[in-house]
């Protein structure tokens, strides 16, 4: 309970629940629906900065998570209508076909390099799965999937079990930013809870964790499974978001966004890749906008200039910096007491 | 009976392909462990220069064969020395850094040449099997691979070179206690390995449409064979490119090419629950 209530918590809380109450009230409607989906990328970043940056986990293709709960929200609010249950079920998806796959690999005692290229393939895979999807036959039930051109036109979230009442952009604000915050909050409960600091021991040594009983197996399994739902929970908000789909949400460039997030907001924080994933993404709407040098290019360059230069992200070095500054400055005060001391000794 | 024959040649092609696109991934893994994510982009490359220069009027052949490997080699040198001689050690990060450097060649390349270059058809025109006719060009692409081969693994098991290179991947100390510093081997290693992924994105490109984001479509299919192989360079990719391009050419028959994509995604996670250091991991130890 005490690490979870520390300061650094309760002011990542604080700043966050003080953008979702104020947003709505000092920006217009597209921006705040613009900040709906910063608020959902971060969710996403938050997704992999728990796999990766606690589990230890290295998982290339998050964005399958994402993609899949997007597609199976799309698909099923068309058959169905009512939005709650293919909200559930978009979350529930990706869910499981993570537990399958995370038990498979884990169970198998897949390395980490192997895990990694093998979240990619499949992530690659349902793209082209998914991008030819083109012909009349490829449909689930009233739900066609149009190959390249997604689906569009589904209808977003209503209030549950009342179809009439859709949620307007501020609710669908509020909506993207209490899931955010709920999950920070969980998921810091669960790092400080017994179950927690196994999960850390896991990644600092799997070995040592293993030989004091811990099942890694499993534990690598649950961690992994519990990033997958977040990152479904992202991409059903996504797809309500958007109230559009394609299969871009499962190309390279998708996959290469969020790893780029993590590791410029800092790997081993949770807030740090949700900064980064705002950062970026922020940036990324201002170099749409020009047609000097492509997007993925500068991406690209950024992820290797942070690699290569500042390996542990921005968030860590800029906190390593202020405790740095703060332990020079307590013994700067070391110093002056020391001084005044030593003066009190003169005197005598 | 002919439709036997097209169907066993077409796996051979199949097979051929994944082995043709994978082994420079392979040499590069074997040899230094590391993982080239930008593996599909070094391939776009070698389809873009041999498309590049055939279109300027160099021969198909030469452009093929000559200048693709040599102009990914050259580039897979300049990121040896830049990048990836940093990063030894540092695997996680290598991967991370290659993504990059995938997305910013994507990026680079569509920056200079739009997204569609006008594509080079397939030499040779083609045979008449009874009633079918088989794509020349395709059979002497399996001809090719099996030459690439045979080049490589005699290199590796016969020449002085190929000694030092499998000494330096067994124990990098001792290479260089006796006098072959690994840093080198490593820089001679990734300009070969970036050279064979040049000429295979070379030939690969009348087979297919020569885009910038074509790396994509490759690099799946690659990575599965090389993990799936294991640790020896010839004997593993050539196993498991057997073993994949088998069931990817059946699967996309009976039913579509991409169900045979995803029944190749599927036979590898299998493939890898049962045995996780690959074929060779198992079978086949101590081959090169």
């Amino acid at each position: 309970m005490r690490d979870v209530c520390n300061s650094g918590t309760l002011f990542v809380v604080g700043v966050a629940t003080a953008i979702a109450v104020l947003i709505p009230q000092i920006v217009n409607l597209y921006l705040v629906i613009v900040y709906s989906n910063l608020a959902i990328m971060a969710l996403f970043a938050l997704s992999l900065a728990w796999v990766w940056g606690y589990g230890g986990i290295l998982c290339f293709g998050q964005s399958a998570f994402f993609g899949l709960a997007a597609y199976v929200y799309a698909v099923s609010v068309i058959n169905i209508g009512e939005s709650t249950a293919p909200f559930l079920l978009a979350v529930l998806v990706p869910t499981v076909f993570a537990a399958v796959i995370g038990a498979l690999m884990f169970y198998g005692r897949v390395s980490d390099i192997y895990f990694a290229i093998i979240t990619l393939c499949v992530t690659l895979i349902l793209y082209s799965l998914i991008s030819s999807t083109a012909g009349p036959q490829f449909h689930i039930f009233a739900a066609r999937l149009n190959g390249q051109n997604g689906i569009s036109g589904f209808r977003p979230l209503n209030l549950p079990g009342r179809s009439d009442d859709v949620l307007g952009p501020v609710e669908s604000f509020y909506v993207c930013m209490t899931f955010l915050i709920g999950c920070y909050v969980a998921l810091k409960f669960l790092l400080s809870s017994r179950f927690g600091r196994v999960v850390v021991a896991v990644r600092e040594n799997p070995v040592r964790a293993e030989l004091l009983g811990y099942d890694t197996r499993w534990t690598r399994t649950f961690v992994f499974t519990i990033g997958a739902a977040i990152a479904g929970l992202a991409g059903a908000l996504f797809a309500v978001w958007g109230t559009y789909v394609n299969p871009s949400l499962f190309d390279l460039r998708m996959a290469a966004l969020v790893i780029i997030w993590v590791v410029v907001g800092g790997l081993g924080t949770l807030a740090g890749p949700m900064v980064g994933a705002v950062a970026l993404q922020y940036l990324g709407n201002v170099l749409g906008k020009q047609q000097l040098a492509n997007t993925g290019m500068i991406y690209g360059f950024l992820l290797i200039v942070f690699v290569m230069l500042v390996p542990q992200g921005v968030f860590p070095t800029m906190q390593r910096l202020i405790s740095r500054w703060s332990l020079r400055r307590s013994q700067y005060e070391m110093k002056l007491l020391g001084d005044d001391i030593s003066k009190g000794m003169q005197g005598r | 009976m002919d439709l036997t024959l097209i169907i066993c040649l077409d796996i051979l092609n199949g097979i051929a392909m994944l082995a043709m696109i994978s082994v420079g991934l392979a040499i590069v893994f074997g040899i230094m462990g590391v993982i080239n994510l930008a593996h599909g982009e070094f391939l776009m490359l070698g389809a873009f220069a041999a498309t590049v220069s055939t279109n300027a009027g160099v021969n198909v052949w030469v452009s093929m064969l000559i200048v693709a490997p040599l102009f990914v080699g050259i580039v897979g040198l300049v990121v040896e020395r830049l990048l990836i001689r940093l990063l030894y050690g540092r695997m996680t990060d290598t991967l991370i850094v290659t993504w990059g450097l995938s997305l910013f060649l994507v990026g680079a390349v569509t920056t200079l040449f739009g997204y569609t270059i006008p594509g080079i058809s397939a030499p040779l025109g083609s045979v008449k099997l009874g009633v079918y006719s088989f794509s020349a060009y395709r059979l002497v692409f399996t001809g090719l691979t099996a030459l690439t081969f045979l080049v490589i693994w005699s290199f590796l098991k016969y020449t002085r070179w190929g000694i030092i290179a499998r000494g330096t991947t067994q124990n990098p100390e001792m290479a260089s206690a006796l006098g072959h510093a690994p840093h080198r081997v490593y820089a001679i290693t990734f300009f070969s390995g970036s050279a064979v992924t040049g000429l295979a994105g070379g030939l690969i490109a009348p087979l297919t449409g020569v885009v910038p984001t074509m790396g994509a479509i490759f690099v799946a299919k690659a990575f599965i064979a090389v993990i799936g192989g294991g640790a020896a360079i010839v004997a593993g990719t050539f196993a498991a490119s057997s073993f994949f391009g088998a069931v990817d050419t059946l699967a996309s028959f009976v039913w579509t090419p991409v169900i045979g994509q995803a029944a190749m995604l599927l036979a590898a996670i299998i493939l890898l629950r049962l045995l996780p250091r690959g074929i060779t991991g198992r079978f086949l130890e101590r081959r090169i």
